[in-house]
């Protein structure tokens, strides 16, 4: 480890990987920080994504290692049990190997020059000026029991939801209980009765209040299962014995070979994402999909940009909270505006009955399996809020 | 008081970040509530395993739905 670099990466998820990668690709000399022992583990995921925008966000590179599953339809079921079947007849999505993927992200990112330190706790941030209130010049960070000051021109948090970069840069990151996913997940083993071709989403208050629990298959009887519930219900009950009810009901006879716990952000993208020295991406930003909870692969696209805009204001020497800003606005262009619109939707569909739920799924069952889209799902859906199908038109259009 | 049941805790770190006061720290295998902390209790219920709980002065643990909500 050098005293001295242009980028510090706090992180190596899918968002500080790509940063990495994509600032060193430009130019930039980047150290890139973890704190576990190994890049990828634990995984706290469901591991699904949607291949296209995956594709998307690797090119030019091809897709990564680490595809465990493909998928071509999801099932949404009612609390009522009537399941409807969006089949889109080709593969659009992918259940991941994230210890697999998560790790060759780091190995793309190493191939660019990234110098990288696991077991590298970053404790605290240095500060500029006399009084240490001025901006943000490297890290503190703990190394296999030593401390060392490191200084950057640019310190890119990518330190996922429990991020402290972005508090020890000033910027208001804590999410409000009410947009938290409280979530644990099992990988289980002997599950019997799923199509690996399908994910399942299921809905209900007694399932999952203000969430979904979802079953990811990752081969023919290997699945991950899980759930996340608002915070809102959270208190009343914990995803813990809503999880274990849902399994012992429905799985009760699989081993359970990897148990997650984590937090989903279901929120907007925060209001400020870079401040002078320092920017925030993925999960530490909130760049969390508010609807679905995906964040894979928007924290690679946040992390793009981000490495590529930092390699810019170094280039140009000045690291400025202005000169750091067109990532800001890139990234709301890019998908920052439809989380909004998302969100909207979200806090719709999320305080839905049962019973509108279920008439939801009876609308769709009307229609002819063709015209079964997630679209018309949606619009079944907020057929009582005219003003969000606009949102979802825009969602979908972009 | 905020306890800490450590053998339950998964370091996912979403009670650190819903915390309001920055009260929480997280390592790679340890929690510590710091001196920051209200009681404010959001942690204690956003916590998928029930890893956390509010101990009065007589050590009384404070079941998580009972508390008022002030979020
Ligand atoms: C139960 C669950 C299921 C999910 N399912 C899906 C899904 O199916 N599909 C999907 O797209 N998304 C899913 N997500 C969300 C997805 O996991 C995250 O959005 C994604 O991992 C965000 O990537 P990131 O790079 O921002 O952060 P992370 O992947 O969280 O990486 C952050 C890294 O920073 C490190 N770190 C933190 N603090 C420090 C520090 N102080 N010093 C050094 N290193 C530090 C951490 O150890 C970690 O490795 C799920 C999340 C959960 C909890
Ligand atoms: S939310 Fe619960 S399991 Fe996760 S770090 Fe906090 S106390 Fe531990
Ligand atoms: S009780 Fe409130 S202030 Fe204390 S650690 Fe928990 S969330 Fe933070």
């Amino acid at each position: 480890m050098q005293s001295d670099y242009d980028v510090i990466v706090v992180g190596a998820g899918p968002g500080g990987s790509w940063a990495a990668k994509t600032a060193a690709e430009k130019g930039a000399q980047v150290l890139l920080l973890e704190k576990d022992r190994e890049v990828g583990v634990p995984v706290r995921c469901g591991e699904a994504i949607g291949t296209a925008s995956l594709r998307a966000v690797c090119e030019p590179e091809p897709l990564p290692r680490g595809i465990a599953n493909g998928i071509s339809g999801a099932v949404l079921v009612a609390p009522n049990g009537r399941e409807v079947v969006l089949d889109w007849g080709q593969e659009v999505g992918a259940i991941l190997d994230r210890k697999v993927f998560d790790y060759e992200l780091s190995l793309m990112a190493a191939a660019q020059g990234v110098e990288i330190r696991t077991k590298a706790y970053v404790y605290d941030v240095i500060r500029n000026g006399a009084n240490g209130n001025g901006s943000i010049s490297g890290v503190r960070v703990q190394h296999l029991g030593k401390n060392y000051d490191v200084r950057a021109k640019i310190v890119i948090g990518a330190d996922g939801i429990e991020s402290r970069v972005g508090r020890f840069a000033g910027l208001r990151t804590f999410t409000k209980l009410k947009d938290m996913e409280s979530c644990m997940q099992v990988t289980l083993a002997n599950v019997t009765n799923i199509d690996r071709r399908y994910i399942y989403l299921l809905f209900g208050r007694e399932v999952a209040p203000g969430g979904y629990l979802w079953i990811f298959p990752k081969s023919e009887t290997v699945a991950n299962v899980g759930i996340g519930i608002s915070g809102e219900y959270a208190r009343h009950k914990s995803a813990q014995r809503y999880l274990q009810e849902f399994i012992d009901r429905r799985f009760p006879k699989a081993a359970a070979v990897y148990t997650v716990v984590g937090g989903v952000t279901c929120a907007p993208t925060l209001e400020k994402i870079v401040a002078d020295g320092v920017m925030l991406v993925g999960d530490a930003a909130h760049q969390i999909n508010p609807m679905s909870g995906g964040g894979i692969v928007t924290a690679m696209l946040a992390g793009k940009i981000a490495g590529r805009v930092a390699a810019a204001a170094i280039a140009r020497d000045d690291f400025s909270s202005q000169s750091l800003e067109p990532y800001a606005q890139e990234w709301h262009a890019a998908q920052g505006k439809n989380h909004e619109r998302l969100y909207k939707i979200k806090q719709a569909v999320y305080k839905f009955t049962d019973d509108e739920l279920n008439r939801t799924a009876e609308a769709v069952l009307a229609k002819k399996p063709e015209e079964r889209t997630l679209i018309n799902v949606f619009k079944a859906a907020l057929i009582r809020h005219p003003s969000l199908i606009f949102d979802v038109l825009k969602v979908f259009m972009s | 008081m905020i306890g800490v049941i450590n053998d339950k805790c998964d370091f996912c770190g979403t009670c650190v970040a819903v915390c309001p006061f920055d009260a929480i720290d997280l390592y790679e295998a340890r929690i510590a509530i710091n001196q920051r902390c209200t009681d404010c209790m959001l942690c204690v219920w956003i916590c998928p395993v029930e890893t956390l709980a509010l101990i009065d002065e007589q050590g009384k643990m404070t079941p998580r739905a009972a508390a008022e909500f002030t979020a």
